[in-house]
C-alpha cells in the first residue's frame, strides 16, 4: 500500500477534546472585530448575498456575530452554513478584519453544538468533507466505482438519502492514482540537492486527474528540479468549510509535520490546486499553531507561480508551441487564486505560447466552492452564482475551459459541456512536448548543472 | 528572478487605474498590482473635480478658473489645469457612452440620496436623467427595505434647496426582496437577470414586477428617480426596460456606500486595463522594496531596484524601471496614523505633520481639519520630497489620496485628484522608461 492509502483516521492515537475557539482564536479575534468601521465593502463582494437575500453577508458573520456572541451566550446563527468559503470578502476588507478566520471558527462552533451527530446533514457534509477516506475506496476498484456513481439510480438515492444533489456526476476515479504512477516510475529521476521541491498534490489530482499531477512533474524535472512526493493528508479545505475543524486539525498536523520535514531537506513546497495552496498558506496560520506551521506557510507556493519567480518562464515559454489537442481557452481565476494574487499568471503566461490563448472570463465566482454546491440545498444557489461565469464563457472566443481549482473545473463543465484543462498540462504541452515518455529529464540533465 | 515590468503600479483604485493606463498606451510593459478592494466601492461614482474653494466658497459652477487659485503645494497646482483638462479627456476615452457631462465645463447639479445637490464634472449615464438643473418634475421612488434613501425626505429636502421643479417621493416594497438588510448587490443581481419573483399579482419577473408596483404611484411626472441599485453588468438594459415599461425617463440617485456605481466604474476601469494589456495582480500587498544604484552620480537619489509582494506569506520580488504610488489615503491604508506619526507604509515616503498629535485635528469637528490634508508633498513631476524637499527616490512618482495638500471631502475633488495626478504620473512614468 502506498503511503496515500494508509487510512489516518487510526494515527492519532490520544483522544483529543474538540474545543472550538481555543485561546490563541480568541486572543487574535478581538481587534480584528474591533477593526470593522462597518462599510459594508465585504458585502458588495460576496457571491451568496447576491443572489440570496436570506443569507446576511460577510459583515453579520463575521464581525458582528463575533461582537454579539461576546456579549452573552448567543448562539452562532445557523446561516453561518450558507457561507461557501470562497474567501472573497477577505480580500475585499480594507480594514484587513479576519472574516473568512472567523466564518471558520464560528462554522465549528455552530457544527459542535448545533448539528445532531446522528442527522443526515452531518453525515452527508462528513463525507463530503472526508473525500479523501472515502477516494482510496473508488480508486481500488475505479471502473466500478464509476460505474455505480453514474448510474441515475445511486444519483437518486444519493439525493434522497444524503442530500447530494441528484443533477452533479460525481467526479471519475482514474484507473492508476498519482502516486501508484510515482511509486511504478520509481519517483524522481532527477537529483538535485540545489533545486528541490515537495509536491502536495492533494486528493484530486491524486485520484482523479493524475494528469494533472504528471505535467507538474514533467514541467519541473524539465527546470531540472528534483521531486519529492511526501506522506500527505487532505488540506483540509472541505473540512474547514463543513466546520470540520477538529478533523481538518488532525490532517494539518500531518501535513505540517510532512511538509516541514521535506523543507528541512531543502525543498520548497508546491501545490497545483488554488485550495490547497490557499489552505496551507493562509488558513493554517490562522487556525493552528503546530510547530513549524509558520514554517510551512512560508516555503509553499502554487506551482506556475514558483517557477515564474525562480525560472526564466517567460524567455522559457517565448515562441513555445502546443499540438493541435490545445486551442484557446476561456480561463476562470479560482477565488482561492484571486486571493493569493494568482489572477493574472494563466493569462499572461499562455499568451507567450503559439497557437493558444487563454480569455480570462471575469472575476465572478464559479459558485460550487468545495462542497458547497455538492449539497442539494446549495444546488440552485450554486448555479446560479456561477451563470454569469457561464455566460462569459459562452461569450468567450474559445469552447474549452481553463482554470487551477478542481471543483470550479467540476462547475464549469456541469454549467457549458465544455472539456476543462489544467494550466500545467498546457505548460507541460508547450515544454516538454507530450509525449507520455518524456519526463524530460534529459533535457534537464544540462540545466541542472 | 523577479517578476518584471517597465513601470509597476501600486494600488488599484482610481489613481492607480488610470495611472496604468495612461503608461501602457505609451508602448511599455505595465504591472498593477493591488491589495484590497478600492475606495471606489464607497464612493458615488460621480467625478468631482472641485465643488468648493479649499476657503468653503461655492458651490462652484465653473471649477477651471478656481484652479488658478489653489495654494501651492494643493494636487492641482502641482500638475496644472491643463493637465486636469488633458486627464478628464482621457477619462471621457475610457468611458465612453458610460459617462456624460463632457460638454461642458460646467459643473453638473446632481441631487443626492439626502436630498442635497452635489456640484460634479463627470457623472454615470444612469443619473443624466435626474440632473437639478432640468425643469421636469420628478419622482423619487425608496424601498421600505433600503433605509439609506427616504424618497420622501429627500424630495422635500429638494425642493427646500429650490430646485426649478416639483420633486414628489413614494415609499414602495421592492418586489422579490424579503430581508430588511438585503445588499445592493441582491437589488442589482434580481434585476440583471431579471428573476421571477412572487408579487400579490401571482409571479412575476423582477423588472416587470417592479415597473407595475411604481406606475400607480406616477402622477403625470416625465421622469422617476430610484436609489442606484438598478442592475450592475446590465445596468443599461435594466434602466431602459424601467423607462420602456413605465413611460418616463428613469434615473439613479447617487447612494452612500457601498455603491453599485463605483463599482461599475471599477468593472469599467478593469476591463479597459485588461484590454489594454495591462498586467493586473490582486489580493496581494506590496510590502518592501529594495533601492539599488543611485541615480545621476553618488549624490543623486536612490532608484528602486525592486519591491517586494507579500503573497500570503511567500515574499516575490517584482522589479521595474518606474514606479508609480498610489495606495491611497486614510482610508485606502496608503497613509497610516499611529499615535506617535504619520507615515507612509510602502516606501516610508515623508509624510509632514504636526509633531504634537493634539495639532493633528481641531476641536470643531467642522472647522478646517489639518488631518484631512496629511499626505506626501511632490515636487511638480509628482515624485514625492522629503523633509529637505529633496528627492526621495528617483523613480517614484504618487497619485491620488495619497497626496498632500488637499482636503477632498470638503472640496468636492476626490475623483478629479485620482485622474489628474493618476494620468501625469503615469505618462511620466512611462517616458522615464530607460
Ligand atoms: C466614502 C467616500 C465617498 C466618496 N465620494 C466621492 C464622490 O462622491 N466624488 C468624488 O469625486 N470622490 C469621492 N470620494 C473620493 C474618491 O473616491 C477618492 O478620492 C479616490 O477614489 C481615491 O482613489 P485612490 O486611487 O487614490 O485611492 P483608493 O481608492 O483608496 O485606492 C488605493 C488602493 O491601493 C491599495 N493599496 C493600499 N496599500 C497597498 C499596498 N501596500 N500594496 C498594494 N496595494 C495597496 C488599496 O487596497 C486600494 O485598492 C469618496 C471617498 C470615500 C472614502
Ligand atoms: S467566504 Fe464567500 S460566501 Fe462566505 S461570507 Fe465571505 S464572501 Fe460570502
Ligand atoms: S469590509 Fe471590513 S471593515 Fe468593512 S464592513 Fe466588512 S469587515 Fe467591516
Amino acid at each position: 500500500m502506498s503511503d496515500a492509502e494508509r487510512p489516518t483516521d487510526d494515527s492519532g492515537d490520544e483522544f483529543e477534546p474538540i474545543e472550538v475557539f481555543p485561546e490563541a482564536g480568541e486572543t487574535d479575534l478581538r481587534p480584528g472585530a474591533d477593526d470593522c468601521y462597518k462599510c459594508s465593502t465585504c458585502d458588495t463582494e460576496c457571491p451568496v448575498a447576491e443572489v440570496d437575500d436570506e443569507f446576511p453577508g460577510p459583515k453579520f458573520q463575521g464581525p458582528e456575530q463575533w461582537r454579539l456572541k461576546r456579549q452573552d451566550d448567543h448562539d452562532i446563527d445557523e446561516s453561518v452554513m450558507k457561507c461557501s468559503n470562497c474567501m472573497r470578502c477577505d480580500s475585499a476588507c480594507p480594514s484587513d478584519v479576519p472574516l473568512s478566520q472567523m466564518h471558520n471558527t464560528a462554522r465549528a462552533e455552530y457544527v459542535e453544538e448545533n448539528v445532531s451527530k446522528f442527522s443526515r446533514e452531518y453525515w452527508r457534509n462528513r463525507m463530503l468533507a472526508n473525500y479523501r477516506r472515502l477516494a482510496p475506496l473508488g480508486a481500488m476498484f475505479p471502473r466500478t466505482a464509476n460505474f455505480v456513481t453514474g448510474l441515475s439510480a445511486t444519483r437518486w438515492l444519493g439525493e434522497k438519502l444524503l442530500g447530494i444533489a441528484g443533477e452533479r456526476e460525481l467526479p471519475e476515479f482514474a484507473t492508476e492514482t498519482f502516486r501508484e504512477w510515482w511509486t511504478k516510475r520509481g519517483g524522481a529521476r532527477v537529483e538535485n540537492s540545489d533545486k528541490r521541491i515537495a509536491y502536495f498534490h492533494g486528493c484530486y489530482s491524486n485520484y482523479n486527474t493524475p494528469e494533472v499531477a504528471k505535467a507538474l512533474v514533467r514541467v519541473y524535472e524539465h527546470f531540472g528540479y528534483e521531486i519529492m512526493v511526501p506522506e500527505q493528508d487532505c488540506s483540509g479545505t472541505p473540512m474547514f468549510a463543513n466546520g470540520m475543524l477538529e478533523d481538518a486539525r488532525r490532517a494539518a498536523e500531518t501535513n505540517v509535520r510532512e511538509l516541514a520535514a521535506a523543507i528541512d531537506d531543502g525543498a520548497d513546497v508546491v501545490a497545483s490546486c488554488s485550495s490547497c495552496s490557499m489552505s496551507l498558506r493562509q488558513e493554517y496560520p490562522e487556525l493552528f499553531d503546530f510547530e513549524d506551521t509558520e514554517a510551512v506557510a512560508e516555503n509553499t507556493w502554487d506551482a506556475v507561480e514558483y517557477l515564474r519567480v525562480h525560472e526564466d518562464l517567460e524567455t522559457e515559454l517565448e515562441g513555445t508551441a502546443v499540438g493541435e489537442e490545445f486551442d484557446d481557452f476561456a480561463y476562470h481565476a479560482p477565488c482561492h487564486a484571486r486571493n493569493q494574487g494568482l489572477d493574472g499568471q494563466t493569462v499572461e503566461l499562455l499568451g507567450l505560447i503559439d497557437g493558444v490563448e487563454a480569455h480570462d472570463v471575469g472575476d465572478s465566482c464559479s459558485g460550487i466552492s468545495g462542497t458547497y454546491g455538492w449539497k442539494a440545498e446549495n444546488y440552485e444557489t450554486s448555479m446560479a452564482i456561477g451563470a454569469e461565469m457561464f455566460d462569459h464563457m459562452d461569450d468567450a472566443d474559445a469552447t474549452a475551459g481553463l482554470t487551477e481549482c478542481p471543483t470550479c473545473s467540476m462547475q464549469m463543465e456541469h454549467g457549458t459541456g465544455y472539456e476543462i484543462t489544467h494550466t500545467l498540462e498546457v505548460l507541460a504541452a508547450a515544454l516538454v512536448g507530450d509525449g507520455a515518455d518524456a519526463t524530460g529529464a534529459n533535457a534537464t540533465g544540462a540545466r541542472a548543472e | 528572478m523577479a517578476i518584471e515590468d517597465d513601470v509597476l503600479v501600486v494600488g488599484g483604485g482610481l489613481a492607480g487605474a488610470t495611472a496604468a493606463l495612461a503608461a501602457v498606451e505609451r508602448d511599455v510593459r505595465v504591472r498593477l498590482v493591488s491589495h484590497k478592494q478600492s475606495t471606489l466601492r464607497h464612493a458615488s461614482g460621480l467625478i468631482d473635480v472641485l465643488g468648493y474653494t479649499p476657503a468653503g466658497e461655492g458651490p462652484l459652477s465653473d471649477p477651471f478658473p478656481a484652479l488658478a487659485d489653489l495654494p501651492e503645494g494643493h494636487p492641482y497646482e502641482r500638475v496644472g489645469a491643463e493637465a486636469v483638462r488633458d486627464a478628464l479627456a482621457f477619462f471621457d476615452g475610457i468611458a465612453g457612452d458610460a459617462y456624460a457631462g463632457a460638454h461642458t465645463d460646467a459643473n453638473a447639479l446632481v441631487p443626492t440620496h439626502g436630498g442635497t445637490v452635489k456640484p460634479t464634472a463627470r457623472y454615470p449615464a444612469a443619473t443624466a436623467a435626474g440632473l437639478a438643473s432640468d425643469d421636469r418634475d420628478a419622482l423619487l421612488v425608496g424601498f421600505g427595505t433600503l433605509p439609506d434613501f427616504e424618497a420622501p425626505l429627500a424630495a422635500a429636502h429638494l425642493e427646500g434647496a429650490g430646485v426649478p421643479f416639483a420633486a414628489r417621493g413614494v415609499t414602495v416594497r421592492f418586489p422579490g426582496i424579503e430581508r430588511d438588510d438585503a445588499k445592493v448587490t441582491r437589488y442589482a443581481h434580481l434585476l440583471d437577470r431579471d428573476e421571477r419573483v412572487e408579487t400579490a399579482a401571482g409571479e412575476s419577473t423582477a423588472r416587470t414586477a417592479l415597473a407595475e408596483t411604481v406606475r400607480p404611484h406616477l402622477e403625470g411626472e416625465s421622469r422617476v428617480g430610484f436609489p442606484a441599485v438598478l442592475g450592475d453588468d446590465r445596468a443599461d438594459a435594466v434602466r431602459a426596460d424601467l423607462a420602456d415599461r413605465l413611460g418616463v425617463d428613469v434615473f439613479e440617485v447617487p447612494m452612500g456606500p457601498p455603491s453599485l456605481p463605483g463599482l461599475r466604474l471599477e468593472d469599467l476601469l478593469f476591463d479597459a486595463l485588461s484590454d489594454a494589456g495591462v498586467r493586473v495582480t490582486t489580493g496581494v500587498p506590496v510590502v518592501d522594496y529594495e533601492t539599488g544604484a543611485h541615480g545621476a552620480g553618488s549624490s543623486g537619489p536612490a532608484r528602486i531596484d525592486r519591491v517586494t509582494v507579500d503573497r500570503n506569506g511567500s515574499e516575490v520580488p517584482h522589479s521595474a524601471d518606474q514606479y508609480v504610488l498610489a495606495t491611497g489615503g486614510l482610508v485606502g491604508k496608503g497613509v497610516e496614523s499611529d499615535r506617535e506619526r504619520v507615515s507612509e507604509p510602502v516606501f516610508d515616503c515623508h509624510v509632514p505633520h504636526p509633531a504634537d498629535r493634539y495639532d493633528w485635528f481641531v476641536d470643531d469637528v467642522f472647522g478646517d481639519q489639518p488631518y484631512a490634508r496629511f499626505g506626501l508633498p511632490v515636487d511638480r513631476d509628482l515624485r514625492p520630497l522629503d523633509a529637505d524637499d529633496a528627492l526621495e527616490f528617483a523613480n517614484l512618482r504618487a497619485a491620488g489620496a495619497v497626496l498632500g495638500g488637499h482636503d477632498f471631502a470638503a472640496e468636492k475633488s476626490g475623483s478629479g485628484v485620482s485622474l489628474a495626478t493618476g494620468y501625469v504620473a503615469g505618462r511620466r512614468a512611462a517616458e522615464g522608461c530607460r
